[in-house]
């Protein structure tokens, strides 16, 4: 629904404009418009779609074809139960719980932690406000592969190598600045007069947060949530650092082990990682017009 | 829905009374607010970094097990370490290789994008794809397509009239952090495409408008008008890309894995093959190296902005 109310205003004026300067666009161009922009279009697709055809046709074929030189495009033979093998390996079946449960969690923190003091810098002057908006700019920069080092020696000396706690952890405060950054923005960008009249009704700060900031700044929510659980999904060297337990590795750690240097699954391998990748673009495009807008508040200013 | 109402309402409305509507509050409630935010970010963010600093001040076994005071040595080591000029080398042309080749295509595919025709929803989902896919599994799919003898790029090159030997891109020298270049312009793109989307959805039509009434050719309108409308999505993007694409990891460890020693890793892989793979297995050095790596982040995004700023004041003069 918010889709279509997006789009429409745009999509008219943009179909109209070549119609109103007759004189300024060669008419053949818009006679064959139609016919090479979608061309142009498919071809763009395929480019970066191509890769990925190319590992799921590796996912249906016997791992040592995979290896087989020369390579050929289709497979030489065609084995279509790679998927149904992987899908009832135990192991994989951890893996995928414990990404979905990291991912999952790392989002719920974020947003606990993050909604709050976005909503207070965007709305409040609070002595330190710019301290604490540097502070969140240089978290930014800060990457876990950075500080994976001392990562590993904090959570050995509490003990907590080798738990979820601590991949959530790290997740969660590595994607805290982003989410703050981008919810700020909206949260200050909501005129003062609505927060004013809510509280004439009687609404307390926590209120009139929960109740009118919140529904506003759905969008920025939305494209935190995205955001942070996409990067959590797909965290690799943190999880490969503090994760030594088979059973508890993330998918992007655990599948590295259908191709090793004792067995090579290139089939279950690829097949896996699709696997991995589906539900994540699914989410991706069932919301992709409320990450177009979500973006747009928090950069453009 | 609520999208529309915000987004018209915001600019027009906040204008006259902005931000600081209420009166200053005490430090006590601001804690209250951003007290779990601080404590994340100083638990998971701060401590560490204070963590690798100690680390880097001191030497380690090479089990890991801490054996007293190493004063700077580490860093001594790190700077007289006789790869650190070609890593340093190689993070600034992957670096700024990557960063610009992935703006101008992305600025490329944005405009492309926000054109309305047939299949657009297509080609977006596409290139999502690469952004869903996790790097450390596009890594791994492209160490197989551009090998030597299994990589299909191979098989299709040599189909081609002009080329008759197979090129091995992640082996051979000249062509090793080519590949690796593109791979990371690869993964980059599409992140970048949909932040300047957004920036190009949001500028109004009745800008273009009052252009095209003004007699504004399309080359014009893009350079007066997209181009500047646009520099707050650029430059933000641009910032986040030359964050993510330094401390990229995935990409060059794993295509780069085959090959002995470091002269095709950025710091962030040599970093880390210096504390966990090198025969040296040294944490202190490695501690001391990510030191390095984060000052040599903040130090590039410092400059951009600099840069930057001089130059839209320059523009705006």
């Amino acid at each position: 629904m918010s889709a279509a109310t997006q789009t429409s205003p745009v999509d008219q004026t943009r179909g109209t404009r070549p119609a109103r300067r007759p004189a300024s666009g060669p008419s053949r161009w818009r006679r064959v418009r139609p016919v090479v922009l979608p061309i142009v279009g498919l071809a763009v697709g395929l480019v970066f779609l191509a890769p990925y055809i190319v590992m799921l046709l590796d996912a249906l074929r016997p791992s040592s074809d995979v290896l087989a030189s020369p390579a050929t495009f289709l497979p030489r033979r065609w084995q279509w139960d790679t998927f149904g093998t992987v899908l009832s390996d135990t192991r994989f079946l951890a893996w995928l719980r414990t990404s979905v449960v990291v991912a999952t969690a790392s989002t719920m923190v974020v947003l606990l932690v993050s909604v709050p003091a976005a909503y207070f810098t965007g709305r409040v002057r609070y002595p330190g406000r710019r301290l604490f908006l540097l502070v969140v700019l240089v978290t930014q920069m800060f990457s876990p592969t950075a500080l994976v080092v001392g990562l590993y020696r904090e959570f050995f000396e509490l003990n907590l190598v080798n738990t979820y706690l601590a991949i959530i952890l790290t997740n969660a405060a590595f994607n805290l600045a982003f989410a703050i950054w981008i919810l700020q923005a909206f949260f200050a960008s909501i005129p003062a007069e609505v927060e004013e009249a809510a509280e004439l009704d009687g609404c307390g700060r926590l209120a009139t947060m929960w109740r009118i900031m919140l529904p506003l700044t759905r969008p920025g929510i939305v494209t935190s949530v995205i955001f942070t659980f996409i990067a959590a999904w797909n965290e690799y060297v943190v999880a490969l650092t503090l994760m030594q337990d088979d059973a508890k590795k993330p998918l992007t750690v655990g599948i590295s082990s259908y191709v090793t240097g004792y067995q090579q699954h290139w089939d279950q391998l690829f097949a896996a990682s699709l696997i991995a990748v589906v539900p994540v673009v699914i989410l991706f495009a069932a919301i992709e017009k409320h990450l177009v807008g979500g973006l747009t508040a928090g950069s453009i200013k | 829905m609520s999208q529309s109402t915000l987004r018209q309402a915001g600019p027009a409305t906040s204008r006259p009374r902005r931000r600081g509507t209420r009166d200053a509050t005490s430090g006590w409630v601001a804690l209250l607010w951003l007290g779990p935010a601080l404590l994340l970010i100083g638990g998971v963010v701060v401590f560490p970094a204070v963590a690798l600093v100690k680390a880097s001040l001191s030497e380690y076994s090479i089990t890991g097990l801490r054996k007293g005071p190493a004063g700077l040595d580490n860093y001594r080591h790190v700077i007289e370490h006789p790869a650190l000029g070609t890593v340093l080398r190689t993070t600034a042309i992957w670096v700024v290789a990557v960063v610009i080749l992935t703006m101008l295509i992305s600025l490329a595919l944005a405009q492309f994008l926000s054109k309305q025709f047939v299949g657009r929803r297509f080609v977006r989902w596409a290139i999502i794809v690469p952004w869903a896919a996790s790097l450390i599994i596009t890594a791994r799919l492209f160490t197989l397509l551009l090998d030597y003898y299994h990589g299909i790029a191979n098989t299709l090159l040599v189909a081609l009239p002009f080329v008759d030997q197979p090129v091995d891109f992640l082996g051979d020298d000249r062509f090793t952090l080519a590949s690796i270049v593109a791979v990371g312009v690869f993964v980059s793109v599409p992140f970048v495409t949909y932040v300047l989307l957004a920036g190009l959805n949001a500028i109004p039509d009745d800008v273009y408008e009052a252009a095209r009434i003004d007699g504004a050719g399309p080359w014009q309108v893009y350079r007066r008008i997209t181009l500047p409308l646009l520099a707050p999505a650029l430059s933000v993007s641009t910032v986040l890309s030359i964050i993510y694409v330094f401390n990229s990891f995935p990409v060059v460890y794993t295509l780069n894995d085959r090959n002995p020693g470091f002269s095709h890793d950025t710091t962030i892989t040599w970093m880390y093959k210096l504390a966990f793979k090198s025969a040296e297995k040294d944490v202190g050095m490695s501690a001391a190296a990510g030191v390095f790596n984060v000052l040599l982040i903040l130090a590039a995004v410092a400059v951009y902005l600099r840069v930057t700023r001089g130059a839209t004041q320059e523009n705006q003069a």
